[in-house]
């Protein structure tokens, strides 16, 4: 369903007019109540009235991952501590993490964006939820819990984890929408079938999955696995959590709902608008946050976007899915590699499902080696050592051929790659650069 | 006329076929025959077993992929070129053998290879054909 009809389906004057006069307060709220976005608009030699439109968007200075590090923890907030009603924290891999601040206005928004999402996933009010995702710290599952309050979804509070009781829980009380990561779905799987549960046979007919980048061959496999259709969901705690934009059953690509988060595309290295449906980096403008509202800031996620009308009805315009993210990129020999390109790859070599770590080391004086580490499984085990090392090599021709660098293959046993039932640790960097 | 035997992917490390060949041990699996194909990475451990349904079932709830393989158990008899004997015929009636191993035990005086053709059903027509015996599954269990 079209949760919200007059937005999501705004003709584009209208829509533009409402960004405008967001911008607008936006900018004056933020030049008033934050000193360090006043001083980074001033650096830009402009004030709030040279915001006159969305259109002076490019006028404003970015903001980045770095900013919030360095504010850490409250900094960058323009609402007054008081007046913050919740906090969220995302760990990061250095330094300080990132927090921001929801005041009772943001969650509702957040509730919002988030109705709009199960919306565009195919839930109606009255259908039972499972949120998967974690609850904490986290936004996953606080988010997708506000936005399925806001709905009027019936809501099973899982969190991650305890695979057997989700299970249970799903087989005793027939949840129709699932949420949660795509590996951990796919995970989930596995043990269904060890516990005698057939996954064709479970009562998730939807799933809205995300938090880490997947591939289109990975929807494929989740929803011939579990028979349910995969939407993906996207979002970043900076922005709100999940909610910022999720794709509807048509699949052509994610709407993101821009009368409250203004989406650009720009070439990462330039700063400047990349072309229209060509890949950048995605820069988000919250338009109407009271906490922590960023300007044009910087997600690092590569994505391409389209400003067409959705065969669905709805007009906002379409994010693809992520194409990599511009820091758990990994560099090898110069070359950009992507962990979701070594994933289709895999799903392509039949049988293989997609348990893999990529592991970049570099030898003193060397260059640098990117290996693929394989699990084994049955459907592609043989009893013949020719039969795997056809394996070994096709998976590396191919690898080679779609990535453009030199790539070794290790196959290991079963279970051995570590897994987590939250994000899969697909990349380990061994460089010391 | 095939008998079974059990192929399992072992990782190249310490410790890994002990761990194997102990947790079958534990579980009163007693092994017949066993050939190790190698790599500088990985291994395929393959063996004859007295209960082979049964140990390819604890080798899978314990974590290893494990498949059954047919393959083709001879007796040969215990003397210079008894092997060559029939490595001739195979050889003339051009039958690929994939990889070939010996028994532990002897059921006579002549000994015990298992052989993996490429084509096992074609293989053992031909073996027939010149009344070399073939050993059933019924008497390897009983060796």
């Amino acid at each position: 369903m079209i949760w919200n009809k007059k937005i999501e389906c705004a003709n584009q004057r209208d829509l533009k007019n409402i960004q405008s006069e967001r911008l607008k307060k936006t900018v004056d709220y933020v030049y008033k109540n934050s000193e360090i976005f006043k001083k980074k608009i001033q650096s830009k030699g402009v004030t709030p009235k040279d915001i006159k439109s969305i259109d002076d968007l490019e006028k404003l200075p970015f903001t980045t991952k770095e900013d919030l590090r360095d504010s850490y923890p409250f900094k960058l907030f323009s609402s007054p501590l008081k007046k913050i009603a919740e906090i969220h924290v995302s760990s990061g891999t250095t330094g300080n993490p990132t927090v921001v601040g929801y005041t009772k206005e943001d969650i509702k928004l957040w509730g919002e964006v988030m109705a709009r999402a199960l919306g565009c996933a195919g839930a109606k009010p009255g259908d039972m939820i499972q949120i998967a995702y974690g609850y904490g710290l986290f936004t996953g599952g606080l988010g997708f819990h506000y936005g399925s309050m806001t709905m009027g979804l019936t809501i099973l509070p899982c969190s991650s984890g305890q695979t057997k009781r989700q299970l249970k829980l799903m087989n005793d009380f027939k949840p129709k929408i699932l949420a949660c990561t795509p590996s951990y779905c796919l995970y989930m799987a596995d043990e269904a079938r060890e516990i005698g549960l057939d996954p064709k046979k479970s009562s998730w007919e939807i799933g809205s999955f995300g938090a880490e980048p997947w591939s289109e061959s990975m929807r494929v496999e989740i929803e011939e696995t579990w028979d349910m259709q995969a939407t993906d969901v996207y979002g970043l705690s900076e922005i709100t959590g999940p909610g910022v934009a999720h794709e509807c059953d048509k699949k052509m690509g994610l709407h993101i709902f821009s009368d409250v988060f203004y989406p650009e595309v720009i070439n990462q290295k330039t700063g400047k608008a990349a072309k229209n449906g060509e890949d950048g980096e995605l820069v988000i403008t919250t338009l109407t946050k009271q906490g922590i509202p960023l300007l044009r800031y910087r997600t690092r996620d590569i994505v391409s976007i389209t400003t067409e009308t959705c065969s669905c009805g709805r007009t906002s315009p379409r994010i693809s899915k992520i194409k990599g993210r511009t820091d758990d990129m990994i560099i090898v020999r110069g070359i950009n590699v992507f962990p979701s390109q070594i994933e289709h790859v895999l799903l392509n070599i039949e049988g293989t499902q997609p348990h893999y770590q990529l592991v970049v080391d570099r030898k003193a004086g060397e260059l640098d080696e990117l290996e693929v580490v394989v699990e084994v499984e049955e459907k592609i085990f043989s009893d013949e050592i020719k039969k795997l090392r056809a394996l070994e090599e096709k998976i590396k021709k191919e690898m080679e051929s779609v990535l453009g660098v030199f790539v070794k293959v290790k196959l290991v046993e079963p279970k051995t790659i570590e897994r987590s039932e939250g994000k899969a640790k697909r990349v380990i960097d061994k460089r010391t650069v | 006329m095939k008998i079974t035997q059990i192929s399992v992917f072992l990782e190249n490390r310490k410790g890994r076929l002990y761990e194997v060949c102990s947790l079958l041990g534990k579980n009163k699996i007693n092994i017949r025959a066993l050939s190790i194909g190698e790599t500088d990475e990985f291994g395929i451990l393959r063996i004859v077993v007295d209960k082979p349904e049964e140990a390819v079932k604890i080798l899978k709830s314990n974590g290893l992929v494990a498949n059954l393989t047919d393959i083709v158990a001879l007796e040969i008899t215990d003397k210079p070129g008894g092997l060559a004997g029939i490595l001739k015929i195979l050889s003339e009636n051009s039958i690929n053998i994939e990889y070939m191993y010996g028994f532990i035990e002897k059921a006579s005086d002549n000994a015990i290879l298992v052989f993996r053709f490429e084509d096992t059903d074609r293989a053992i027509e031909i073996l027939k054909k010149n009344k070399i015996k073939v050993i059933g599954k019924a008497e390897i269990a009983n060796l």
